[in-house]
Parts: structure tokens; sequence; C-alpha cells
């Protein structure tokens, strides 16, 4: 049986974490090296590091980081951001990730999952999905870091895009990024319904009953990021809370 | 510092392969040359991509014959993944091609209705006479799976819709389905013995 995982994310610009609200208001939060060896510690089961640099001089850092957070990780990284082919997939793979996030470059150019499932495999192959709730119901995928909405429908490009060989589906609420108030259940069920391949819930956590309920909403793993950085809580204290509340976790 | 050879089966998760072998305290280097793979003291055969595109690349290379002898002879090697399910005959994933053959067997798919890839952590259970794999909890990342411990060799199972066999051990070999690199400290004491056992036999 596979055990649920939770997964911290560092949201990396120029070699440093940050994180904000929907995606705006970045703040500084560390080293990512000193981050990724410590949510190691308290028993991280993967890590996400999301390279957010605006700028080419800070996306220069990106491979350093992956190379020097690989050094201390005995983890799964998925990592992304800004990746457009198969050639910046292979340079992150060679650097020390063990899958490829891609996100805006997918929407742009949907064959990309394909050319990335073929070369390096679906468990290689990550969808980074960022959907924005509709005011007439549904979920549109918002692009470019959450700046831009596209009238792609959220639910209906993950199963494209398993279709076209993503292994697995790192699926963020935009309107609950960052907020505590909780992940977004029925996106979650919405996408569970429509793909068989692992869904990573994103956006909105502030502790283990949020956890809980994306895990039953059908998530196969859960990110979190802002309530771990701001030292609210540990991967630890929140496993063991999750464990409390009769969820399996890795031990 | 004792050396430890990586094949270079072409793009795989070999950085993640390398870190945990330095982080034990020994130096990686990685090769596709067929003399150095065949004379390595202690060899590991990554494996991420397709059964079929890496069985012809290990063909095309020379490889195939060199690593074939070594599984067979029991010498110090380390498969991980897809390099599991190379030492198999043939694979569904890749109707028609061959494998190393040093296991009776044939890759399959996970049945219809689960979640795959098999993406994550699952617990695994030590077979009798395992002296490696002990029980614990691993990170794996496979669509395909070998189905039964085959004659001959000691084994590891886990299970997703049914058993399926997490490891394999036989001399100073070990075939691991799940990534010991990226299973946290349990994988890397076990990569430890590994290397310590190798030590032994060389």
């Amino acid at each position: 049986m596979l055990l649920p995982r939770l997964i911290p994310c560092l949201d990396v610009d120029s070699g440093r974490v940050v994180k904000g609200i929907r995606f705006q208001g970045l703040r500084d939060a560390g080293d990512p090296v000193e981050r990724a060896a410590a949510y190691a510690a308290q028993g991280a089961d993967e890590l996400v590091l999301l390279d957010v640099s605006a700028t080419p001089e800070g996306r220069g850092h990106a491979l350093a980081t992956v190379r020097a957070v690989r050094r201390v990780l005995p983890l799964p990284l998925a990592v992304g951001g800004g990746v457009r082919s198969a050639a910046d997939a292979e340079r992150l793979l060679e650097a020390g990730a063990d899958k490829v996030a891609v996100n805006t470059a997918a929407v742009v150019r949907p064959a990309l999952i394909d050319e990335l499932a073929a070369t390096f495999g679906r468990q290689c192959t990550v969808l980074a999905l960022d959907a924005a709730r509709r005011p007439g119901g549904g979920w549109e995928t918002v692009v470019r870091s959450g700046r831009e909405r596209t009238a792609l429908d959220a639910v209906a490009w993950a199963a494209e895009a398993a279709g076209r060989g993503a292994g697995e589906i790192l699926l963020t609420s935009w309107d609950r990024d960052g907020t505590g108030e909780g992940y977004d259940l029925e996106l979650i069920a919405a996408v569970r319904g429509a793909v068989a391949v692992p869904i990573i819930a994103s956006g909105g956590a502030a502790g283990p009953a949020h956890m809980a309920a994306a895990l039953a909403a059908g998530a196969d793993a859960v990110l979190a990021a802002s309530i771990l950085h701001d030292g609210h809580t540990t991967v630890g204290e929140l496993k063991r809370e999750l464990a409390g509340r009769g969820v399996e976790v890795r031990s | 510092m004792s050396e430890v050879l990586i094949v270079r089966t072409g793009t795989a998760n070999l950085a993640s392969v390398a870190a945990a072998v330095e982080r034990a305290g020994c130096a990686a280097r990685l090769s596709d040359d067929p003399g150095e793979v065949a004379a390595a003291a202690r060899l590991v055969l990554p494996g991420v991509g397709a059964f079929g595109p890496v069985a012809a690349r290990l063909e095309a290379l020379g490889l195939a014959g060199p690593l074939a002898r070594r599984i067979a002879d029991g010498r110090p090697t380390l498969a991980v993944c897809l390099g599991l399910q190379l030492l198999a005959a043939a694979s569904e994933e890749s109707p028609g091609a061959r494998g190393l053959g040093a296991l009776p067997a044939t890759v399959t798919r996970f049945a219809a209705g689960l979640r795959v890839p098999h993406l994550g952590w699952n617990r695994v259970a030590a077979g009798v006479g395992c002296r490696f794999v002990g029980d614990g909890e691993a990170y794996f990342a496979n669509s395909f799976k070998l189905d039964a411990v085959p004659e001959g060799w000691r084994g590891a199972t886990a299970e997703h819709g049914a058993p399926f066999v997490a490891a394999l051990e036989r001399g100073a070999v070990l075939a691991c389905q799940f990534h010991p690199e990226l299973s946290g400290p349990w994988g890397q004491r076990l990569i430890e013995r590994w290397l310590a056992r190798a030590a032994e036999a060389a």
C-alpha cells in the first residue's frame, strides 16, 4: 500500500527560499540547503523545489541550488520552474533532480509533456498545475507564476496531461496559496475523478486537519510551505498528528 | 577512498545515486566502458527510462555481456529500479526487447485500476535469508514489476494490488525495485551494508 507523502516545498528565487500569498509579496524564508536538510531530518517524504526567479540572473542560481540540495538530501527531489525543453529537464536531472515539473511551457506547447515522458519516463514527468476558481464554477489554469489566467479548464488540462505522459500532478489552488485556509478539496476531488496518476495537493495548508481532508478527497501527497518555513510546526509534528487522526504515514 | 563505478545508462537520476555513494564515504565515477564495467570492484546499474531503449543501449555499448557475467558470478553489483527489471529476460513494457536474461522471468505491468505509476513510499517485507534488505519503508517510482522471487534468489516484497518483488539478493548482487538512494536513512544504511559486503567480496 502506498503511504501518503508529506512534501515540503521550497520556492527559490536567486538561491534563496521565498514565500508569498497567492504568488505575490515574496519574503525571504531561508537557505535552501539548510531547509532541505532540516526537513529531511524531520521526516519529510520528498521535496519539491520550484525556481520562481523572475530574472535570468536569478534563474542562473537554480542548477547550483539543485546540486547543493542533492548532496544533503536522501529523498526524492522534484524540481520545476522555467523548464521549456527536454534539454532544460536534462540539466536539472544531471544536477540532481529525480523528477521535473513543467507548468507554463506545457500549456503553451503540450507536446513538451510527451517529449519528457518519452525521454525520461512518466515517473519523472510532473505537471505543475495552478488552478483558479472561475466565478461561474469550475477552475481555470493559471500560468506565469500565477500572473496570467488562461481559458484552459484545469480539470480537462490535468486529464490531457496525464494522457500525454505526466506521471504525477502537482495541483496548486491559486485561491488558497499561502492563505492557510485549507486545500481546495473540490478541486482535488474533481481532478481525482479525471486522472489515475498520483496527485500532490498544494495551496492553503495550515495544519494536519487540512492535510487529512486533502488525502480523503483523493490526494496521494500533500505539499506544505508557509507553515513549515514560518516555524509554526515541523514535518514530524504534522505526521504524528496525522497518525493520530488514523492516517498511516511513513515512520 | 574506494571507488564505486556507476553505469551511465543514459539519462537517469545518476546524480542521486552518486550523492548517496558519496554520503557513504566512497567516490563515485560514471562509465559506459565495457572493460571498466567488467572489472569494477563495485558497480551500480541505475535505471530510469523504458526497458527497451535502455536494454538496446546496453547491448549497443557492449555492456550487456559484462553485466550478465557479473550477475551470474554474484560479483558486487547494485541494480536500481529499471536496473532490476533489466536483469529479466523480457518486459511487457517493450515487447520483443531482450533484457540481460539473468532472471528467467518477464516483467509485467500493474493491474488496471491501480494508481500508476506506483509512485511513493511503500512497505517492504524482507523474505527468509535476506542479508542486505530488512523490513522497512522505501521509495518506489515504477509502472512495471516482477511478480515473484526467482528460484535461486532471496527476495523482499511489497504490495500494490498484489505482492510484487521489492528487492532480490544473491551473492554480492543486490537488485532493488525501489530507490535506496531516495529511501531516507533506511535506504542509506542499505547501500552501506551492500558496500561493506562488496568490500569483503573484493
